[in-house]
């Protein structure tokens, strides 16, 4: 579980987040929400430490990161898995190489056995065949399941995905959310994923938190997302046309089952 | 203002080579990378220091041999000089600014891409120092090689100067090679090495610098890439006269 109390950034004056406290869940996947600027890259960036808050806590299942020393928080940073808006994978390695890199930099294993494990990762993203190939050679989708392989390498009990979706037709999105739901439940670890993607909040929102210029407008699930009454959250659900005549349809819907 | 922005920038450099300079997580890792560095910054480097060696040997004999029309002059004197410059100067300093050019722009681009990309984001969330993994390795990988590229350097340059002697006019093969071998110095030769060395440090760290606090796109990238090559240059120019005073009177 990692909970986060009373954040507070700014940047040169500008405040970007402003006393936001959270509690994201092991087992499920915890989404941040909110339009471009809202602040949440710079929350995630607070709460994985590439970034330190002006004020708050971070909290990692009782381990505050913010009062850790270097080695503490680099122990701390190997049970993180990490997939960035862009994959971030190494240009200059083979996808296998990618998925090794982690496990060769830490692991105490045979080598047999970091390539079992990187195989073992690669083919649980169905990437096996592609392992060969390089970063450059491969679609946008296989990038990102590339970097999920790598990000759960070593097994992570925490893992943090920045926009998994961007640049994604929606199946491979579609794809790329049930792979992190998935991935979540099985080795239960606390997900958490920034996005502005609804389908990605309608698919596997177990826990979102809604930002709005800095501030935390609302947290719920995503059975009580369509409900909300909170007029800030549902100008962003319904900024989308299809969500608001799926909405209108299901309220028609309603209407005429309470009338027939 | 000018002077507090360089010595922000000095402040900087000095603490990302604190932070490049420690023990590496994985050894084994970081003489793969060094392996890795020493093929793309070395190796890769041989040929366009063999091709501009040389032609550069080559155009110094014929120069000298044109400018030297005194009879008062033995003609051994093309051959004699021809060394003097390869040695004292053009295999050091001359193919380290042109190495400036080729490595630094390498470097500063490639590790500017990986900032911009997230890459080295990537793997400081792993845990990994990524100055030290980075930075290291291409720094040692290129001290390491230099030697060799200046020895090539040194022993193409001479032998483009043969060359000259047997095609151009103004000279004899024998009264050059005569020249090669009158008054010879062999610590010059360290004396080059030396330098090289220090230039390898300078191009590396320097280029690296720039490329490792690169922020925004592409376009930075770019900028990065050429202010590394202005700055290793003019800092190779400045070590070039502290070390030849320092070596040499």
């Amino acid at each position: 579980m990692i909970e986060i109390k009373n954040i507070t950034k700014s940047f040169d004056g500008r405040v970007v987040l402003n006393d936001i406290s959270a509690v994201f869940e092991t087992g499920k996947t915890n989404l941040i929400i909110g339009r471009s600027g809202s602040g949440k890259t710079v929350l995630l960036k607070n709460i994985i430490g590439l970034l330190q808050p002006d004020s708050g806590e971070i909290w990692y299942d009782n381990r505050n990161i913010l009062s850790m020393s270097k080695d503490e928080l680099n122990g701390l940073r190997r049970e993180m898995g990490m997939l960035f808006q862009g994959s971030a994978l190494f240009d200059s390695m083979t996808v296998m190489e990618n998925v090794m890199f982690p496990l060769d930099m830490f692991s105490h294993e045979s080598t047999q056995l970091r390539r079992k494990r990187a195989k073992f990762c690669l083919d649980r993203v169905n990437l096996l065949d592609a392992r060969h190939l390089y970063p450059s050679e491969i679609s946008g989708g296989m990038m990102k399941r590339a970097a999920i392989a790598r990000a759960i390498a070593l097994n992570p009990k925490y893992l943090f995905c920045d926009e998994p979706n961007s640049g994604l037709d929606p199946k491979t999105s579609l794809l790329i959310d049930d792979l992190i739901h998935g991935i979540t439940k099985e080795y239960n670890m606390t997900t958490i994923i920034n996005t502005h993607d609804m389908n990605s909040v309608m698919n596997i929102g177990d826990n979102i938190l809604f930002i709005k210029e800095g501030i935390k407008e609302w947290q719920g699930t995503k059975k009580q997302v369509i409900q909300s009454n909170n007029s800030s959250l549902n100008d962003f659900i319904f900024a989308s046309d299809l969500l608001k005549k799926a909405s209108e349809l299901n309220e028609e819907r309603n209407q005429q089952e309470q009338e027939g | 203002m000018e002077k507090a922005s360089a010595l922000h920038r000095l402040g900087e450099y000095l603490l990302l080579m604190k932070k490049s300079f420690t023990a590496p997580t994985s050894w084994s890792m970081f003489f793969k990378q060094l392996i890795r560095e020493i093929y793309k910054l070395g190796v890769d480097s041989i040929w366009i220091v063999i091709i501009i060696s040389i032609f550069i040997g080559t155009v110094i004999a014929i120069q000298i041999s044109l400018n030297i029309t005194s009879p008062m002059i033995p003609k051994f004197t093309i051959g004699f000089t021809t060394r003097e410059i390869i040695l004292l100067e053009f295999s050091s300093s001359i193919m380290c600014l042109i190495l400036a050019g080729k490595v630094g722009s390498s470097i500063a681009s490639e590790i500017g891409t990986m900032r911009v990309t997230e890459q080295i984001d990537a793997l400081e969330i792993m845990g990994v120092n990524s100055a030290n993994f980075l930075i290291m390795p291409k720094i040692i990988a290129l001290m390491l090689f230099i030697p060799f590229l200046v020895i090539f350097s040194m022993f193409t340059g001479i032998l483009g100067g043969i060359m000259a002697s047997y095609v151009a006019g103004g000279m004899t093969p024998s009264s050059f090679e005569y020249g090669l071998q009158y008054y010879f110095n062999p610590f010059y030769i360290w004396y080059s090495i030396i330098k090289s060395v220090v230039y390898a440090f300078i191009i590396s760290s320097i280029s690296s610098y720039f490329g490792y606090l690169v922020k925004g796109g592409s376009l930075e990238v770019g900028k990065a890439s050429t202010n590394s090559v202005v700055m290793s240059s003019i800092m190779i120019l400045f070590a070039d006269v502290i070390l030849t005073h320092l070596m040499l009177t």
